[in-house]
């Protein structure tokens, strides 16, 4: 079940829960970064009113840039501002920040060690009718093979506010992930939030299986394991909002538990951050692990929730990894890792 | 305006032929660098860092320190063996360029070696780094300019549309605190640059977008300092500073070719290279010894 100590909104598997796009708690977050911090700055490419930057601009109209549609330009005068002591955040759509900019922010960001905040919006398929051209599905891939670079993908619009807010007080370049359309609320301002920290958001006596989701996927991953728990089969639900650096003491914790893994995400699977859970496991801890992501294609046109099930993203495609998994376990073996032959 | 002293303007050159010397001598050693830019711009950079620029080798983070960017980060043998001359660090270090472990990588890190401003190299985006700076002394001070953000580029390099973003940016925002030096020497790996992807009329295209424009002979110390006072003074726009350089400047054998761009001499061009930098084309250097 939900647990309790991570006050997650009460009214999650309500009909009513609320909604709110991911992009909004980015807007309200910068907006309290800059009135903390003075050396908050923002920059946009054209887009201010829909990366929600317009919140920032409006109450500190000299901190703010406006770039016109440059992205390459955007990424390396923010290198210029954080050099000089400024805590940059610079937002544009992630198919064009990181995408068309990637060698900027690799070599006038990471390379070079300032503190730039970079923040994708309309990330996913789930941007929906502006087709495959916009459709950001690579760039977790593209921002965590930069050495150096912190990359974060809120669940909900509150945990995007909290990830602003504290990525303005760390001096690493840090890549945000944000999606356009409303999403379930799933946290509360009382779940806690850490860079870094995975959450366990669902845990059941006896698991058998570890969910690990980042950005809204996360809500179908709950509501997934809701249902096998009216089924009496356990899960564990970790909400992996910070995909580098890894959270893999709390990974591990969860996975030990069941000895099985399927991960989730809006985004290709080669290189994402179910890849990035399998680096890991690969290495230290192997068990039985299945990829619910895009397998290698590009998007398209449509409405956000049939792109989600097209991609094979959706609770079916969630529930299916589940039983695929718990499936493979009975031809391997319950007892791949017993607790006695563990080496970590 | 004032002109330079006929005294200060010797000090000047014979300085300028000694980096070019510390150049040749580091590239032979190294094995692998850039040439021709590296000595074209001998005398930009002693211009830069013995007279005009505002800095202190003792104290390369003092935070009132003008900001000098190299975004043609190639001919950064040029910028390291001058900063060794004016005292950042010992001249002897240079032999260790590119060599695993120096503070001089071959394109330059930020991090390795203090007074290096931004890490640089893949081209295009060190005019974008210093209009941030510059926007950045804006935010703080306003239009009161207590220092100066300067930008080295390569002529070549303005091929990458990544410049036009930021000269499009640095005119819009009207930043009297940026002065960008173009090294036109005409030269890029793959030729001349009118025959690569021309370049011309290009005093003008930086004046459409609102930049402050000089030409200059490169290699004239009264032309360079006066064009970067004159910059300097110029309130409300960013200026640019075209400096006619020839690649490979005092070593005739090297002088105006492209195949000298990114390759360094050989042991024998090299010792023919100084030879000529301290008799024949050291000219200059032994008429004021």
């Amino acid at each position: 079940m939900i647990k309790s100590d991570q006050k997650l909104n009460p009214k999650i598997f309500d009909k009513d829960c609320e909604q709110k796009p991911i992009r909004t708690g980015f807007g309200q977050g910068l907006l309290l970064a800059g009135e903390q911090n003075e050396n908050v700055v923002g920059l946009c490419a054209d887009l201010t009113e829909s990366t929600q930057m317009h919140l920032f601009r409006d109450k500190f109209p000299k901190r703010f840039i406006e770039m016109g549609i440059a992205e390459q330009n955007l990424a390396s005068v923010a290198s210029g501002l954080a050099a000089m002591g400024k805590i940059p955040f610079m937002t544009s759509y992630a198919i064009f920040s990181p995408g068309r900019n990637w060698e900027q922010i690799r070599t006038t960001i990471c390379y070079n060690d300032v503190p730039v905040k970079i923040i994708g919006s309309h990330a996913g398929v789930s941007v929906g009718p502006d087709g495959g051209s916009h459709q950001a599905i690579e760039d977790i891939t593209l921002t965590r093979v930069i050495p150096r670079m912190v990359v974060i993908s809120p669940c909900d619009a509150i945990e995007a506010k909290k990830a602003t807010l504290e990525a303005s007080k760390t001096k690493e370049p840090t890549y945000i992930r944000l999606a356009r359309e409303k999403t379930p609320i799933i946290t509360t301002e009382e779940t806690p939030f850490e860079i870094g920290k995975a959450q366990i958001f669902f845990e059941e006596k006896n698991p058998k299986v570890t969910i690990i989701a980042t950005g809204a996927l996360v809500y179908k991953a709950l509501v997934v394991a809701e249902e096998y728990r009216h089924k009496g089969v356990g899960m564990i639900v970790v909400n992996l909002s910070t995909i580098k650096p890894l959270d893999t003491e709390t990974i591990l914790e969860a996975v030990k538990k069941t000895g099985r893994v399927v991960t989730v995400e809006e985004h290709q699977i080669a290189g994402g951050m179910g890849s990035a859970v399998a680096e890991f496991l690969a290495e230290n801890y192997p068990v039985p692990f299945h990829f619910v992501g895009i397998r290698d294609k590009f998007g398209q046109s449509g409405k956000s929730e049939e792109l989600i099930e097209y991609y094979g993203l959706g609770e079916k495609d969630i529930k299916k990894a589940i039983d695929k998994i718990l499936d493979t376990n009975k031809i391997i073996g319950e007892n791949l890792h017993a607790e006695e032959e563990l080496v970590v | 305006m004032l002109s330079l002293s006929d005294q200060q303007i010797k000090n000047l050159e014979l300085k300028a032929n000694d980096i070019r010397g510390s150049i040749i001598e580091m590239l032979m050693e190294a094995g692998s660098g850039h040439t021709a830019g590296s000595l074209g711009m001998a005398d930009v950079f002693t211009a830069l860092y013995f007279h005009s620029l505002k800095h202190n080798p003792h104290d390369p983070f003092w935070d009132e320190r003008d900001r000098f960017v190299l975004s043609n980060g190639h001919i950064c043998p040029v910028l390291y063996a001058t900063m060794a001359h004016v005292g950042y660090f010992p001249v002897q270090e240079l032999f260790t360029l590119r060599k695993f472990g120096s503070r001089l990588q071959g394109h330059p890190h930020r991090e390795w070696l203090p007074g290096i401003e931004t890490s640089s190299g893949p081209l295009g985006s060190g005019l974008s780094q210093a209009v941030g700076m510059a926007l950045a002394d804006r935010i703080d001070k306003g239009e009161l300019w207590k220092r100066f953000i300067y930008c080295s580029l390569g002529d070549g390099e303005l091929d990458e549309g990544q410049n036009w973003e930021a000269i499009m940016l640095g005119g819009k925002e009207k930043l009297g605190n940026l002065i960008a030096i173009v090294d036109r020497n005409k030269i890029q790996i793959d030729g001349f640059t009118e025959d690569v992807m021309p370049l011309e009329p290009l005093s003008k295209k930086w004046e459409s977008f609102n930049w402050h424009v000089q030409e200059i002979d490169g290699h004239n110390f009264n032309e360079i300092i006066g064009a970067i006072d004159e910059a300097k003074a110029v309130q409300n726009q960013p200026s640019v500073i075209i400096a006619r350089t020839i690649p490979g400047k005092g070593v005739p054998m090297f002088e105006g070719k492209p195949e000298w761009h990114g390759k360094p001499p050989s042991k024998e061009e090299g010792e023919k290279a100084l030879e000529m930098l301290r008799t024949l084309g050291g000219r200059i250097k032994s008429e004021h010894q």
